[in-house]
């Protein structure tokens, strides 16, 4: 299908390239994507849908997440409520080891495959290290789950450790674009964050890296953000929506309109065919209940399930409940590897 | 003649009492724990679990999601 007598209409052509060939959009197609009206919006969630079924299969992948040190860190990513530097009412707390093996029960009986063990830090001290090491083993002695594991910049020696523990995924969000990173955060820069991902990769852990979409960036820096993601090849994306949390410097900014973000759900997929792509914070406010099924058939193939760090999702019977509806099968523990 | 006692709001800790509350309702009721003692308004201390939440005033005590 062409539109008038001049270059090829975008979906067609990437019908051809990426679902037919496997080669993800470039950025100028992102950014066409997202510039694409609401009236081709359902074609383009079909398609995006098709190259996912095509490239990574009907599964999904389910994970929980949990948060085992919260608030107090030095850091100030503006859209974090979890910032020592903001007046934010999340206070500082600390999970003991039977709790967070009680939260990885919790999620292992959900069906998840995944649970992420997740520290409000710039990177982990000596104490969280060894509390992290007491956990995974503590987790691995009474459930069977893969254990991922989100604790800021890391040290080589650091990711050697992690990796020695066993932990399968390293989460480390490049958040944004790498043009928009110094208006969300100042203390750190998007190369620091890079590095810690090469390193991950570098260990033979899976690498995790997403962000956060809403944070006030051009529809440009999306479409550059998706294609900086690609170029990292991770094996997963988790993809946020800004919640405006109280508190933050992003407050008071607008929460990301549904048809917006299912364009931008589509549009990752494009750009990234094979990788596992996560809803993960934000969606409840986003995309509703009907939003979210709409996102399940537009290119996402796995979720977090439950509640999030600080902030509550769905209840996990109702995401089961869309994933039977729709015959998506959760991916087994077996398939993981 | 005894006072009332006032009750606070969960999300932004003012008194239930004045001012609008419905964006604090809305959020409470989708995606925050609260965060606020609705006894004395301290910030409580919250732990979020996959499944459910415990909010723990220094003064009050601890609450938890209806679930638990």
């Amino acid at each position: 299908m062409t539109v008038g007598a001049g270059a090829p209409d975008i979906i067609a052509l990437l019908r051809e390239q990426v679902l037919e060939r496997g080669q993800g959009a470039d950025e100028a197609q992102v950014l066409e994507l997202l510039n694409l009206g609401d009236d081709r919006l359902e074609e383009l969630l079909e398609l995006a849908h098709e190259v996912r079924m095509r490239w990574c299969g009907p599964e999904v992948e389910v994970e929980g997440i949990i948060s085992l040190k919260t608030g107090g860190c030095p850091e100030d990513c503006h859209f974090c409520s979890q910032s020592g530097l903001f007046s934010s009412p999340v206070r500082s707390a600390w999970l003991d080891i039977p709790m967070l093996v009680e939260a990885a029960k919790q999620t292992a009986k959900t069906g998840a495959t995944e649970f992420c063990i997740v520290a409000a830090v710039r990177g982990p001290d000596e104490r969280l290290m060894t509390q992290v090491a007491a956990g995974i083993q503590a987790i691995k002695d009474a459930v069977d789950i893969n254990i991922a594991c989100s604790l800021g910049m890391l040290t080589s020696d650091q990711v050697q450790r992690l990796s020695d523990m066993g932990v399968h995924r390293y989460n480390h969000n490049l958040e944004t674009a790498r043009s928009y990173f110094p208006e969300v955060v100042t203390t750190h820069t998007w190369e620091e964050r890079r590095d810690t991902l090469q390193m991950v990769r570098e260990a033979g852990m899976e690498v995790c890296c997403g962000g956060i979409v809403g944070m006030g960036e051009t529809l440009e820096q999306r479409a550059e953000f998706a294609v900086q993601l690609a170029e990292l090849e991770p094996d997963e994306v988790p993809l946020n929506f800004l919640i405006p949390n109280p508190g933050t410097p992003y407050a008071d900014r607008p929460v990301v309109e549904g048809p917006e973000a299912l364009r931008t759900v589509a549009a990752f997929r494009l750009a990234l065919p094979r990788t596992v792509l996560r809803f993960a914070g934000g969606r409840e406010l986003t995309f509703g209940d009907l939003g979210t099924q709409q996102g399940m058939l537009g290119g996402i193939n796995a979720i977090i399930v439950g509640n999030y760090l600080t902030n509550l999702g769905r209840k996990v019977e109702h995401d089961l409940d869309m994933l039977d509806e729709l015959k998506m099968p959760i991916k087994a523990l077996s398939e993981t590897f | 003649m005894a006072a009332t006692a006032k009750t606070f709001c969960g999300w932004c800790g003012d008194d239930l009492a004045t001012g609008d509350h419905s964006i604090c309702r809305k959020r409470l009721s989708s995606v925050d724990p609260p965060r606020f003692c609705p006894e004395c308004a301290r910030r409580m201390v919250v732990q979020v679990t996959p499944v459910s939440w415990t909010a723990r005033c220094s003064r009050h005590g601890e609450r938890h999601s209806p679930e638990q």
